[in-house]
């Protein structure tokens, strides 16, 4: 024991015994910081469940809105990064200086896309107005009012109104297929909660859950790629020789979990509505 | 290897006296720097010390003004407005940045180390970082409560926190939300260094109670704080977008804020009480210098109360809408976490029948925590049964079974820990006289603020209300009076304490003559606590064949006088103590 103690003096803390504990320790610590990081989680998921079960319509009506295709790539790339990370650990194993910072700035370039195309999938989603509060009520009043104004013109024609049908069919102005256009044909002429109706203060709620936990999301993954970007740092300046590789996998620990909650983030929010023709 | 000690017990005399050291952890090193970048963790525990004992002035400040204010029928001297910033005021600070941060950061941070035998916590920068979030935290809240106050009650509930109320409610629950991460970070960082820190020899079995219980805090603030965090991070969210997901105009639902609110917050009113519990089995066992009664019942215990405190926090909803069988399920839950308290208390009452007691301040704020904790306990009872507690929801009975909880309960324990382990953190003595008293008056008006709060309670009076019918002045006097005089108490020691840091004669190594590893050490210690690897060869509290952990025997108990035969028979234990059979693990 006191033979590696000596040997390793610079990665050896001076309150640790010897190397042993000293990454035990820190792998111990980690998984505890995971636990945490569930129960933050959790709260939402809980909320989240919660909601769902009361507003089924509402959840399934937005997540066919949000857009699927981001998710699926953004998915890819996570899992991908976690394949990377767990080979740059096998590199810092190794001793293999190179291929470890090869393999990191491959896993952040992984994490990087996928925080580029969360940024390319919240500026559409803001182009959309598909944001909760004001903006939301405001551009889902622009198709009623049409659909109002068309009925009214009708009216004063001597025309029938429009029927449930042809609200279904209609073919709003901007041509454009819109989340807004969608709510609209649903709930005209329907009193609030009757049946085929989507509330569209529900909807909200839904879009609450999306923003709050994809942002969170997304915190931990800037948070994971600043890690990252500290390892590349330390094994550029030679800090992670081959007996110190907890670091690697310390983070790497981080990194899959919060890969792990994209993986239920994702059907969560973006495969529970029916697509294809709303 | 293992040694097994025949039978004759082999106690080594007691060890010389060491001298008090040139250099301790206090002035090895010195200037602000020193202190502020320090990552030794006694230093931080220092810090924490200091800085909580500033906030517990604030928040007593506050209070102050709510128990003056309520001198009248119609507020004495705060408008309603004020009054409800001021008991939100004392509830925040009190709760988040005293209650909380208390025992785990100050006592936690100072004796986990040294108690099982360590050079230090197994993450000493993510200690120091843990007191400076600490203190960005608290920075949020002050400035919450000076640009404007926080008038929502602690709790914050929404939808008046985040539509309704025009006071400071965002910088305060951001400055809660951030102090939550100091606690997992304190908590995470006892809980590996108790898993993987511990000396040769310092089994589960052999830890301290302390220690125990301190690892029972941490389970919960790992467990718990992320929820609130998360809960009051989207309660933020609510009230600066607009739009949230406890907003009822969009379909949300407020009470589903209360169950994530107090699905963290009634197990931190563990996290409160159980390191107290930590500190009076330490005190108790030594000043009856009697080993400790059911040693496996009182560690489980504290484990217990950390797992069965996460099942009850819908009894602090019977009235705010939850289904009769979920408030009858967690009726009954509530009931079974008051077990294992109830058997710590038998424990201890045990543990001091037939002990050779005596009477120093450490002891008395024990003794006092004893009957005040239990008062408080049993009343807890009354508001378990959801019968009894319609009636008494939210009435002054409340606030006087928890402040008998957390203030009769956990703050008499950190006091009591403040007196015992005052000589080994500053390698002074304070004034016994001074220090008996003030234990003494702390509980005189501890009594009198609260008893008449519970006759209030029972008679209907609210709480949170400015105002009340003349037939209750009486009570609200009397009660009002009482807290003038636990205001005394309380600065007593602020005033001996500073003043033995200057006047006070110099502290042994061991002057209770306790057997804990942190006894074992100079007074102050080093900076590296141990200057050897300490080999723990028994249990913590082996006060009958009278040897610390280490097996050495012990200095002469202080008090120890005319009438206490067992100082005098050298070994202190009772005459004919069965030698124990001693296993060394090296």
């Amino acid at each position: 024991m006191s033979a590696s103690t000596h040997g390793h003096g610079t990665v050896l803390k001076h309150h640790f015994d010897n190397l042993e504990q000293q990454h035990s320790a820190e792998r111990l610590g980690m998984w505890f910081f995971l636990v945490t990081e569930v129960l933050f989680f959790s709260g939402m998921f809980v909320a989240y469940t919660v909601y769902r079960n009361w507003y089924p319509g509402e959840f399934a009506f937005a997540s066919s809105h949000l857009i699927w295709w981001i998710a699926a790539i953004n998915t890819g790339l996570l899992i991908t990064s976690s394949l990377t990370m767990t080979l740059a650990i096998r590199s810092a194993q190794l001793g293999d200086k190179a291929g470890l910072i090869r393999r990191l700035l491959l896993t952040f370039a992984l994490g990087g896309g996928f925080m580029g195309f969360k940024a390319l999938e919240y500026t559409t989603d803001y182009h959309e107005r598909f944001v909760p509060g004001e903006v939301f009520r405001t551009e889902y009043a622009r198709p009623l009012a049409e659909l109002t104004a068309d009925d009214a013109r009708r009216k004063y024609e001597g025309r029938p109104v429009l029927t449930a049908q042809e609200v279904k069919d209609y073919q709003f102005k901007g041509g454009q297929e819109h989340w807004s256009q969608d709510l609209a044909t649903r709930n005209y002429g329907k009193t609030p909660g009757a049946e085929g109706t989507v509330s569209p203060e529900r909807v909200q709620l839904f879009l609450m859950f999306y923003y709050i936990m994809t942002g969170i999301h997304g915190v931990h993954i800037i948070v994971g790629l600043g890690c990252i970007l500290w390892l590349v740092c330390e094994a550029w300046r030679g800090a992670i020789p081959r007996e110190a590789y907890s670091k690697v996998e310390v983070i790497s620990l981080y990194w899959h979990l919060v890969d792990m909650i994209w993986l239920f983030l994702m059907p969560l929010l973006y495969l529970i509505g029916t697509r294809g023709g709303h | 290897m293992s040694i097994v000690i025949g039978d004759t017990p082999r106690t080594a005399p007691p060890p010389p006296e060491p001298e008090t050291p040139r250099r301790s952890y206090l002035n090895e090193t010195s200037g602000f720097w020193s202190w502020a970048l320090t990552v030794d963790h006694k230093r931080i525990g220092i810090l924490y010390l200091v800085s909580i004992t500033f906030f517990f002035l604030v928040g007593g400040i506050a209070a102050g003004l709510v128990r003056a204010n309520l001198l009248t029928p119609n507020g004495a001297i705060l408008t309603e407005d004020q009054y409800n910033k001021a008991f939100t005021a004392h509830g925040v600070v009190m709760l988040f940045l005293f209650l909380i941060p208390s025992i785990p950061a100050v006592f936690g941070n100072f004796l986990v180390p040294l108690m099982i035998g360590a050079k230090d916590l197994a993450f000493p920068k993510l200690n120091l970082a843990s007191w400076y979030v600490y203190m960005i935290g608290a920075a949020f809240m002050v400035w919450g409560l000076l640009s404007g106050g926080i008038d929502t009650g602690w709790t914050l509930y929404p939808p008046y926190s985040s539509r309704f109320s025009h006071s400071s409610v965002a910088p305060g629950v951001f400055g809660v939300f951030i102090t939550g991460f100091s606690s997992i970070m304190t908590g995470l960082n006892i809980m590996v260094t108790v898993h993987k820190m511990r000396a040769p020899g310092m089994t589960w079995g052999r830890l301290p109670l302390f220690i125990w219980a301190m690892y029972a805090t941490s389970f919960i603030q790992l467990l718990g704080t992320p929820v609130v965090a998360i809960t009051l991070l989207l309660l933020l969210v609510e009230r600066l977008a607009g739009v949230g997901i406890f907003d009822p105009s969009i379909g949300g639902d407020p009470v589903l804020y209360q169950h994530l609110f107090w699905f963290y917050s009634h197990p931190a009113v563990y996290i409160m009480i159980v390191p107290g519990m930590g500190v009076v089995s330490e005190v108790l066992t030594c000043f009856s210098r009697k080993n400790i009664f059911g040693y496996k019942a009182v560690a489980w215990s504290s484990v217990g109360i950390a797992v069965v405190g996460f099942l009850v926090w819908a009894h602090h909803m019977f009235v705010a809408g939850i289904s009769y069988y979920s408030a009858l399920l967690f009726s009954f839950l509530t009931m079974l976490v008051a077990v294992p308290s109830a058997i710590k208390v038998f424990n201890w009452v045990a543990t001091l029948y037939r002990g050779s007691i005596t009477f120093q301040a450490p002891m008395m704020f024990t003794l006092a925590f004893l009957v005040l904790f239990t008062v408080g306990g049993v009343t807890g009872m009354f508001l378990a049964t959801m019968g009894t507690d319609i009636h008494l929801h939210d009435t002054y009975f409340v606030v006087a079974h928890f402040h008998f909880v957390m203030v009769g309960g956990m703050v008499l324990a950190y006091l009591a820990g403040i007196h015992f382990w005052w000589p080994k953190m500053t390698g002074r003595m304070y004034s016994d006289f001074w220090s008996k008293t003030s234990a003494t008056v702390i509980f005189v008006g501890f009594f009198f603020t609260f008893v008449p709060q519970f006759v209030l309670g029972y008679h209907g009076m609210p709480r949170r209300y400015p105002n009340y019918p003349e037939e209750f002045q009486v009570y609200n006097v009397l009660s009002t009076a009482g807290a003038s005089i636990l205001g005394v108490g309380y600065l007593m020691p602020a005033v001996y304490l500073t003043l033995s840091l200057f006047f006070g004669p110099k502290a042994s190594a061991n002057p209770w003559s306790a057997t804990g590893l942190e006894w074992q050490v100079p007074s102050p210690p080093t900076v590296f606590n141990f200057e050897y690897l300490p080999i723990t060869v028994c249990g913590p509290y082996e006060y009958a064949i009278g040897v610390d952990q280490m097996g050495r025997g012990l200095p002469e108990p202080p008090g120890a006088g005319d009438d206490n035969p067992a100082a005098k028979v050298g070994p202190t234990g009772p005459i004919g103590a069965r030698p124990k059979e001693t296993e060394v693990v090296g």
